[in-house]
């Protein structure tokens, strides 16, 4: 029995989300009795494989191949299927990230195991049956999925749990994995990365802002305070649609769905649609200037008020508050 | 091109969500049921576009019972081809990825696109299943794709950016926003869709994996604290002191 955590790496980093994955499935083994184990496939350092011990890794297995370094779902599938049956894993646990969403169904299929997509809670065990909670209809309700196969895997919603860190490193040992060159379908011709901003799935704290900016020259003080918040910028799906602001700011049902700690929606009415890429964040902030926007009732703090009025007060108060903290 | 277009069946957006038995049964009534936005929107609309530039066939499938016939003649009235609906409950993701796939292997796809999730329980979960049940390659988040040559050119999300891929075909391919605009069946389309060809076919034997055990809907909504637009310094105090997020 063992534990399975597969770990991305992006830029030669582990990925902050599969830090909480690689957490998530160290608390699973201990509350299973079993070892943790992580996998990671491509080239990155022995020093920041290392780090996964902080989470509670006893030991990476690494693929030390340059054919990972690009996301390949069948490829990938491939080799931490053979990993999770060498290891004689029970449960393999990923992250519900961008690949995580494509390879957790596929590994599914490949190891016969009932699977639970964007858990945000550990499990809970009957017996040999997991009892895993996750949200369902876009945040208005959440669900126990019971997964009662004797393998099973489990995606972590991001942001969903705080690793607690501890100052132990994990043993590194090498894995081959049997792929060969014909398993490799997919080419990377080139990767668009927008640089200088956090990436939005990732970040802590979120700056949004919709139509209630008037206009896109509008958006300076909105940069200005996600910058000093270290915060990413995001928008509404009317704002990106007459392209005020970019597409992949958007958040929303057709858009990304966040988990941020701390989500601030200036100028946002909050319709359903945009609640449903937001409702999970921990805390949210509302500035509008109309005390009936919808939004206000899915906030945790609001302000009814001018944006140009009080997004310049908020950055001048936060300023002081860093130089205080 | 033969492209095959999974579709399903889920609660209009603005739908209120309620449970029965006790907080095991979704309920139904009064929800609105449509097609899955991201079906509908990028995934079909995109297979009809590839289709009137190169030829070829859009079939859609769903897994579903007689009462989903509406959703499956709007699909023949957005440019569907021609239907399949297997009958039967859709009762998890394995089991309906193992219809489609059972589907899928007899008829050789050029192309299989799904909507990257349902929203009813948002899980991404069936084209990854269906393309390892296939052994196909698979590529999800996709915002723009074209096909030459049997090799798909496509351009996805990743944290932080986008990438291009290119894959031989066939493969499975996840749609979301910006892959197509979305259409709204005209008249034409309306009136050909009665006559073109849904085939209801027998389910195959297939494991469910998972079950759904028990709902929960979220406590009422939050309380909203209000802080007066004077006195914005109280804000930054309560999201330190009290919220602990800063």
């Amino acid at each position: 029995m063992a534990v399975l955590s597969f770990v991305e790496v992006a830029d030669g980093k582990i990925k902050k989300a599969s830090v909480e994955a690689a957490y998530y499935g160290s608390k699973v083994a201990e509350g299973l009795g079993t070892d943790s184990l992580a996998l990671v496939l491509g080239t990155i350092s022995a020093d920041e494989l290392a780090t996964l011990g902080q989470v509670g890794i006893k030991k990476v297995l690494h693929a030390n191949d340059a054919r990972f370094n690009n996301f390949d779902s069948k490829l990938y599938t491939k080799a931490i299927a053979e990993a999770a049956n060498n290891a004689g894993a029970n449960v393999v646990v990923l992250s519900f990230s961008n690949n995580g969403k494509l390879l957790a169904p596929r590994l599914s299929v490949r190891l016969k195991a009932g699977y639970v997509p964007g858990a945000v809670e550990l499990p809970a065990f009957n017996g040999n049956a997991a009892v895993v909670k996750k949200n369902v209809f876009s945040g208005k309700a959440s669900a126990q999925y019971q997964v009662s196969t004797e393998k099973k895997v489990i995606s972590v919603n991001p942001n969903s749990l705080s690793p607690v860190r501890n100052t132990n490193t994990a043993a590194v040992e090498a894995f081959t994995a049997t792929v060969t060159d014909a398993d490799i379908t997919t080419t990377v011709k080139s990767v668009d990365k927008i640089t200088g901003t956090i990436p939005l799935s990732e970040a802590e704290i979120v700056v949004s802002a919709g139509r209630g900016l008037k206009g896109p020259e509008n958006w300076g003080m909105i940069e200005e305070l996600a910058r000093e918040m270290g915060a990413a910028t995001a928008c509404s799906r009317p704002v990106a649609d007459v392209d005020w602001r970019p597409h992949h700011e958007h958040v929303g049902q057709t858009g990304l769905t966040i988990r941020p700690n701390l989500y601030i929606a200036i100028g946002i009415s909050g319709a359903i649609q945009h609640l449903a890429g937001v409702n999970g964040s921990k805390v949210i902030v509302v500035i509008n200037t109309d005390a009936e926007a919808p939004f206000f009732k899915a906030a945790d703090y609001g302000i009814v008020g001018d944006a140009f009025q009080v997004v310049p007060k908020l950055i001048e108060e936060y300023k002081k508050f860093k130089a205080a903290h | 091109m033969k492209i095959l277009v999974p579709i399903a069946k889920v609660p209009d957006t603005t739908s209120k969500i309620t449970f029965t038995e006790n907080n095991t049964k979704f309920n139904p009534d009064g929800v609105t049921f449509i097609m899955n936005p991201t079906d509908e929107w990028y995934a079909l609309v995109r297979a009809i576009e590839l289709k009137e530039k190169q030829g070829g066939e859009v079939v859609v499938i769903h897994v579903g019972r007689a009462d989903s016939e509406q959703v499956i003649r709007k699909a023949l009235a957005i440019g569907a081809d021609k239907a399949v609906r297997v009958d039967a409950d859709p009762t998890d993701a394995y089991f309906v990825a193992s219809q489609i796939a059972a589907h899928a292997k007899a008829e050789n796809y050029d192309l299989i696109i799904t909507g990257k999730e349902t929203i009813d329980y948002n899980s991404f979960e069936v084209g990854g299943m269906v393309a390892e049940l296939l052994d196909l390659p698979a590529v999800s988040l996709v915002q723009k794709l074209d096909v030459e040559n049997g090799v798909a050119n496509m351009k996805r999300d990743i944290e932080g950016g986008t990438e291009t891929v290119e894959v031989k075909l066939p493969l499975v391919v996840g749609a979301q926003k910006d892959l197509a605009e979305a259409r709204i069946p005209n008249m034409k389309g309306i009136m050909a869709a009665r006559t073109k060809p849904l085939t209801v076919s027998p389910a195959v034997d297939a494991d469910k994996l998972t079950t759904i055990i028990s709902y929960a809907v979220p406590q009422k909504a939050k309380e909203c604290k209000y802080v007066s637009p004077d006195n914005v310094a109280e804000l930054v105090k309560l999201l330190h002191e009290e919220a602990k997020v800063i």
